[in-house]
């Protein structure tokens, strides 16, 4: 092929996509980055300030808590959403008759958006809960669990769980039905037990699924903000606000362009690293097959 | 044995039921009381409606403007889902056809973005594309989703194309074909399958977003998770409106998935695997 055909033929398959993936995503993320070292205030930026906001960002105690709020967010629901998802991974792939009704079930809550699923849950939590304790004198509901951060940060791990395990149980289950019958089969006849075949050859076997719903769940629950915002919208008093909302908030609730956007790189960097660790760390454990 | 099985299947059963219940409870909650009068519902949330009322959905319909929100969302999401399936499938047909390192370092690009999360550029974003969302806010979100979903679809459409035999491209050249027209009349409906694949992660995707519509539109052109959002906030006073705002809200989609159940899953499970 001629040069000039060539990129004739780039600029009719590749030029259009290419040139908007370049405006909407490199061009304002590569511009973050030279914004974080300057004094840009949202319109200009007058000079190289060095790492001043990122002195600013460590030295601001919210930013801390909310640092710690996140990762503890993200260890445990990226442990329970897996371990339920699995779980009714188990079940629908089980030979019950009702399997299909049940993943049904398990599936819906995924299809409606986190902001929806948060102002239900604020309703259950605020309005629901509180109503019925009153009514049956449950001690445990009397006040509503939103209203204080231990409780709350649990409210949206139930949610987050409620949301997410149906979509990582579909993973699984793809990752379960991958298994060839025979090296079951073969291990039943050589009598293990339904529990040892579990552990020893089918989850070794679907490692791979394993891999990528943790994967998921550990960039979900960085980037998590549609729930936290419906749910708890931060309080009582941005004690429970995630990382991506402490940087809304920072940006465009108190104009803290600089310090947010240097934020906004820790954050990219913090997910960057942990994704790669744990990528590197769940490959280990896949079988060549 | 047989007995031992038949326990160990009513046990699953058990728990799974229990599990769907718990699952649908929420919703639950949301569709008895959106028929039910205010006192009703703080009096016991969890009763039957007596009496039915419908009022709450007549005013939910009109407070929160459900079918401009309704009609802004089919727009945004159609427009953007199509554009992204003939973008990122021609993208992809080029990167899998041509081998040369340009293009294997651009594949290789677009696959590293899909790492960064929006919220990592969320703020010089907005400072540059302000002007320009202003002056339609519509096109110009469709426009960013275009952008911020190449990359997962091209990945997509790229590992299937790979799979098509490239004497397919060579006979259709032979035969006098262009690019263009061998790609669209023979390729392109190879793909059937990861097209589907591609317009189902996108929709959910795009359908359910917040924060980008958030950053970008207005009143007039929210969607519905956005007017959901600003309708509760005002109304979550008057428990039987908010419900019934939510229960528009959940019931388009809950409607699309039972139509095409089969190949949401399907559509899920590849896109998750690839």
């Amino acid at each position: 092929m001629t040069r000039a055909r060539s990129i004739k033929k780039f600029m009719k398959f590749a030029g259009v996509p290419l040139a908007i993936f370049i405006i909407v995503l490199v061009v304002p993320f590569v511009n973050g980055f030279y914004y974080s070292f300057t004094d840009w205030d949202g319109f200009k930026a007058t000079k190289l300030v060095g790492f001043a906001n990122y002195t600013e960002s460590f030295e601001d105690p919210r930013f801390w808590s909310t640092l710690k709020f996140t990762a503890l967010f993200v260890v445990v629901s990226l442990i329970l959403v897996n371990a339920v998802a699995f779980g009714l991974a188990l079940i629908v792939t089980s030979k019950l008759k009702s399997k299909n009704f049940l993943r049904t079930f398990f599936f819906v809550p995924n299809l409606i958006g986190g902001v929806i699923l948060g102002v239900i849950w604020q309703f259950i939590f605020n309005s629901a809960l509180v109503a019925l304790a009153e009514k049956y004198d449950w001690e445990m509901f009397k006040e509503s669990w939103l209203q204080d951060t231990n409780k709350a940060f649990w409210a949206l791990i139930i949610v987050t769980i409620w949301q997410s395990s149906g979509y990582m149980m579909i993973v699984y289950i793809t990752g379960l039905i991958s298994i060839e019958n025979d090296v079951i089969e073969a291990s039943q006849i050589d009598g293990a037990s339904p529990v040892r075949t579990l552990f020893s050859i089918k989850i070794p076997l679907m490692a791979q699924a394993f891999t990528i719903a943790l994967f998921l769940t550990l960039r979900s629950g960085f980037m998590a903000y549609d729930v936290n915002v419906a749910l708890t919208g931060g309080g009582p008093f941005r004690t429970t606000e995630l990382i991506s909302l402490h940087i809304f908030e920072d940006a465009f609730a108190e104009g803290d362009f600089g310090t947010g956007q240097a934020k906004a790189v820790i954050m990219f960097l913090v997910v960057a690293l942990a994704a790669l660790v744990q990528v590197t760390i769940s490959k280990r454990y896949e079988v060549q097959r | 044995m047989n007995t031992r099985a038949s326990w160990g299947k009513r046990a699953t059963f058990g728990v799974g039921i229990t599990l769907a219940f718990a699952y649908f409870f929420p919703f639950f909650l949301v569709f008895v009381n959106s028929v039910k009068l205010k006192y009703d519902i703080l009096e016991n949330p969890l009763a039957f409606p007596a009496p039915i009322t419908w009022d709450n959905f007549q005013q939910a319909l009109t407070k929160m403007e459900f079918f401009r929100s309704l009609t802004n969302s089919l727009i945004i999401t159609v427009f953007s889902v199509s554009l992204l399936i003939v973008f990122s499938s021609m993208l992809a047909y080029y990167l899998a056809r041509t081998k040369s390192k340009s293009s294997k370092y651009i594949f290789l690009g677009l696959v590293a973005s899909m790492i960064v999360p929006f919220q990592a550029l969320m703020i010089p974003f907005m400072a540059l594309f302000a002007p320009f969302v202003s002056w339609n806010n519509r096109a110009s979100l469709v426009f960013f989703y275009i952008g911020f979903g190449v990359a997962l679809s091209t990945f997509l459409y790229h590992g299937f194309i790979s799979t098509i035999p490239t004497e397919i491209d060579e006979a259709a050249s032979i035969d006098g074909a262009s690019d263009m027209v061998a790609f669209w009349k023979i390729i392109f409906p190879m793909m059937r399958p990861i097209t589907a694949t591609v317009a189902i992660i996108n929709a959910l995707w795009i359908w359910n977003d917040f924060l980008l519509p958030r950053l970008v539109l207005t009143r007039e052109t929210q969607t519905l998770p956005l007017s959901t959002y600003l309708f509760f906030g005002q109304y979550s006073i008057e428990y039987g409106q908010a419900m019934a705002g939510l229960a528009l809200a959940v019931i388009p989609i809950v409607i699309f998935y039972l139509i095409l159940q089969r190949q949401f899953i399907s559509g899920i499970s590849q896109g998750a695997v690839k």
